[in-house]
C-alpha cells in the first residue's frame, strides 16, 4: 500500500481543467505564504516554499511540530489563502482564484467546529454540505437527501440522522462533521487535526475510514495530525514541516528518519519498523536527560 | 429526514396569517366605540368588495379612520423589528441581540430627534436620519463588542446596553429644549407608541420594510451556514461579507423605519424570532417569514391590551412590550449562561 498513483504532470491552467484522465488532483508547486504584521514590515511568519503531488485514492498527511506551518499550508490548499509565490492546483484549477462556491464543490475542508448558537438536527447539518451546489435560497431536491443520506451511511452515522448535533459524543460529532464534508462531494478532502478530541479507539476507526474512502470512493486525502505513528500507518506519503519549511516529502518509509524527526519535535525519537512494514516512532529515555530540551523554542 | 419545502413555508405562513387576521379583528372589536364582530367583519368585507360607500359612516371613521390605520402601522412596525432582530441574531451570531437591546434603537431615535429640531419639515428627513443613527449605532456596538478580534457574547451586550444609556442621555438633553407642549407626545414616542399618525405614507412605509425583509430574504440560507460558523460557511462556498453588508444595511432600515414610525418598541425583535424558533425550527428560511407575521401578531395584541387595559387612559405600546419581554430576556439570559 504504499506510494500509489503515477507523476502525472498536471497540464492544466487555471481556467483550463484538464481531461478527466489525469490522476493528479492536488498540485502544489513551489507554493509559499507569509503573515505579516505590518504592511512594509519584516513577515510575521512565513511557509515554504513547499511543493507536493496528491493523487487519487491517496492520502498525504502533514506533519510538524506547533507553529511549523502546517494551519497555513492547510488555508492555502483550501484556497482561503493565496500563495504569494508558486501555485495550488485542484485538478487544474488554482484553488485561490476559484469562486467560493465552485471551490467548495472540489475542496472540502474538515475543522474543529465552533459552538452552535441554535439547535440543528444530524441531517440538517449535513445538509448544509450541499449548499454549494445549490443555487441561491434553493430548497434540497430529493438528490440531496439521498446524497446527505448516503454521507451519513458512509461515516457509520445512519441512526444519528434524528439526533441534536449539541448532543453528540466527541466521536460522534466528528462523524457527522466527517459526512457534511462528503455531502459536498469534493474530489479533496482537506482535515485540520482531526482526530484531535478522540480516544485512541476512535482515532483508528477514523483513519481506518479515511484509508476505505480514499480507497474505494478515489477521493484525495490531506490530513493535517500529531499522530506521528496512525499517518505512518494510513498514509501514502508525508508532508514534514518544521518552522515554516518543507523539510521532507515522501512515503513514511523515507520520511520517518531518527536524524530527521528528532530536530523537528525536539525529543528523543527512536524509529523502528511495525509488522505492517510501516515505520513506527517511539520515545526514547524520556526521563534520562540524555536528550537536552531546547527551552527556546518559543513557539 | 424532512427538508423544508415551500409548501411547509406556505403552511405556517396561512397558519400565522390566520392568527393576524383573528387578532386584527379582535383590536378592531375592543375600544371605546362598542362594534360587534358581526359589523366589523361586513365592513371589512363590503370595503374588500369594493362597496365602502355603503358602510355606515360611524363604523367607516371607527374603522378605516381611526382603528384600521393604527392595526396597519403596527403590522408593518411588528414585521420590521422582529425581522431585524432575526437578522441581528444571525449577523452578530449573538442569539440575545435586538434592535432595543443593542441600542440600535436609540440611535435611530437619536436620529428622528436631531432630525426633527433641524429639519422638521423635511419629507423623509426622519427616516433617513433615523436609518443613519441605526447604521452607525449598530457599527459602533460591533466594533466595541470585539475582544481580541472576536465578538464576545457578553461585552457585545454590554456595549449595547452602555450605547443604550449614553445615546437615552443625549436625547434627553435635546428634549430639553423642545417646548412643553411637545414634550410629552416625545416621552410617549421614546416609550414605543403607536398613538399618533406617521408623517410617512403607509403604501411607501410597506414597500420599504417589504423590500429589506426581501432583501434579508435572499440570504436566508447563506445565514443559516453562517450562524453554523463563519469559517465554515466560508469553506462551503458562502460569501460572508457580502451577506453581512446586505443584512446589515437592511437591518438598520427596517429598525430606523419602526423607531421612525412607533419609538423605541423593546424586546420584539428578541422574542418574536426566538418563539418562532422554538415553533418551526432554527431554519431562516422559514424563520424570516415567520419572524414577519409573528412580529405583526405581536405589536397588534400588545398595542390592543395598551388601548384597553386602562381604559380610558392609553399606555405606549413600549411599556407593554417592556413588561412582557424584560423578564423572558432575563430568563433566557440566565438559561443560556447557567
Amino acid at each position: 500500500m504504499s506510494a500509489r498513483g503515477a507523476s502525472l504532470d498536471s497540464a492544466g491552467r487555471a481556467g483550463n481543467p484538464p481531461p478527466e484522465t489525469t490522476a493528479v488532483r492536488l498540485h502544489v508547486e513551489q507554493a509559499s505564504y507569509a503573515y505579516h504584521v505590518t504592511e512594509r514590515g519584516a513577515p510575521k511568519f512565513a511557509l515554504g516554499p513547499v511543493s507536493f503531488k496528491a493523487s487519487r485514492h491517496e492520502i498525504v498527511s502533514i506533519l510538524g511540530p506547533n507553529a511549523s506551518g502546517k494551519s497555513t499550508l492547510l488555508k492555502l490548499l483550501a484556497g482561503v489563502l493565496k500563495p504569494i509565490s508558486g501555485f495550488v492546483r485542484v485538478d487544474g484549477f488554482d484553488a485561490s482564484e476559484l469562486d467560493p462556491r465552485a471551490r467548495a464543490q472540489k475542496v472540502a475542508l474538515v475543522q474543529q467546529e465552533s459552538a452552535l448558537l441554535f439547535p440543528l438536527r444530524v441531517w440538517e447539518f449535513v445538509l448544509q454540505g450541499r449548499y454549494p451546489h445549490g443555487k441561491r435560497l434553493r430548497f434540497e431536491s430529493e438528490e440531496d437527501l439521498l446524497i446527505a443520506g448516503n454521507a451519513l451511511a458512509q461515516v457509520g452515522a445512519t441512526d444519528l440522522r434524528e439526533r441534536w448535533m449539541d448532543k453528540l459524543s466527541g466521536g460522534e460529532k466528528q462523524r457527522v462533521i466527517l459526512a457534511r464534508a462528503l455531502a459536498q462531494q469534493p474530489s479533496l478532502l482537506l482535515l485540520d487535526e482531526p482526530t484531535q478530541h478522540l480516544d485512541i479507539g476512535g482515532k483508528l476507526e477514523l483513519l481506518r475510514r479515511l484509508r476505505r474512502l480514499a480507497d474505494e470512493s478515489r477521493y484525495t486525502v490531506v490530513v493535517v495530525t500529531h499522530e506521528l505513528n496512525l499517518a505512518s500507518e494510513f498514509s501514502d506519503r508525508i508532508v514534514l514541516l518544521h518552522r515554516g519549511k518543507a523539510l521532507a516529502y515522501g512515503p513514511p518509509q523515507e520520511v520517518y528518519k531518527r536524524e530527521l524527526l528528532e530536530p523537528v519535535f525536539d525529543a528523543p525519537l527512536d524509529v523502528e519498523i511495525s509488522p505492517s512494514g510501516r515505520p513506527r516512532v517511539m520515545l526514547r529515555d524520556a526521563n534520562s536527560g540524555q536528550w537536552a530540551p531546547r527551552n527556546s523554542s518559543g513557539n | 429526514m424532512r427538508s423544508l419545502t415551500p409548501r411547509r413555508i406556505l403552511g405556517i405562513c396561512a397558519l400565522l396569517g390566520v392568527v393576524l387576521f383573528v387578532a386584527v379583528v379582535i383590536s378592531l372589536r375592543l375600544g371605546a366605540y362598542p362594534m360587534s364582530f358581526r359589523a366589523i367583519l361586513e365592513s371589512l368585507y363590503q370595503n374588500a368588495a369594493g362597496r365602502g360607500d355603503q358602510v355606515p359612516s360611524d363604523y367607516r371613521l371607527v374603522i378605516f379612520g381611526l382603528r384600521l390605520p393604527r392595526i396597519a402601522f403596527g403590522i408593518i412596525v411588528g414585521a420590521a423589528l422582529a425581522v431585524s432582530g432575526a437578522g441581528f441574531q444571525a449577523l452578530l451570531r449573538n442569539p440575545l441581540a435586538d434592535p432595543y437591546v443593542l441600542g440600535v434603537s436609540s440611535g435611530a431615535a437619536l436620529g428622528a430627534i436631531v432630525s426633527l429640531i433641524f429639519a422638521p419639515h423635511v419629507p423623509l428627513a426622519m427616516q433617513g436620519a433615523a436609518f443613519a443613527g441605526a447604521g452607525i449605532t449598530i457599527l459602533a456596538v460591533y466594533f466595541l463588542g470585539r475582544r481580541g478580534g472576536q465578538i464576545d457574547s457578553s461585552t457585545l451586550l454590554l456595549a449595547g446596553i452602555i450605547s443604550a444609556s449614553f445615546l437615552s442621555a443625549i436625547i434627553m438633553f435635546l428634549m430639553t429644549t423642545l417646548s412643553g407642549r411637545d414634550l410629552r407626545g416625545m416621552a410617549f414616542w421614546l416609550m414605543g407608541d403607536l398613538a399618533t399618525p406617521p408623517q410617512m405614507p403607509l403604501g411607501l412605509l410597506s414597500f420599504i420594510t417589504l423590500a429589506a425583509i426581501g432583501a434579508i430574504y435572499t440570504t436566508a440560507s447563506d445565514l443559516n451556514l453562517i450562524l453554523t460558523g463563519e469559517q465554515e460557511a466560508r469553506h462551503l462556498g458562502v460569501n460572508v461579507a457580502r451577506v453581512k453588508l446586505v443584512v446589515y444595511i437592511s437591518a438598520s432600515l427596517l429598525t430606523g423605519l419602526a423607531v421612525s414610525v412607533s419609538g423605541a418598541i423593546g424586546y420584539v425583535g428578541l422574542l418574536v424570532p426566538h418563539v418562532m424558533r422554538m415553533m418551526f425550527g432554527s431554519d431562516y428560511r422559514i424563520l424570516i417569514p415567520a419572524s414577519a407575521l409573528g412580529g405583526a401578531i405581536a405589536i397588534v395584541a400588545a398595542d390592543t391590551l395598551a388601548r384597553t387595559i386602562a381604559s380610558p387612559t392609553e399606555l405606549p405600546v413600549g411599556a407593554m412590550t417592556a413588561i412582557v419581554g424584560a423578564p423572558v430576556f432575563i430568563y433566557l439570559l440566565r438559561r443560556r449562561i447557567g
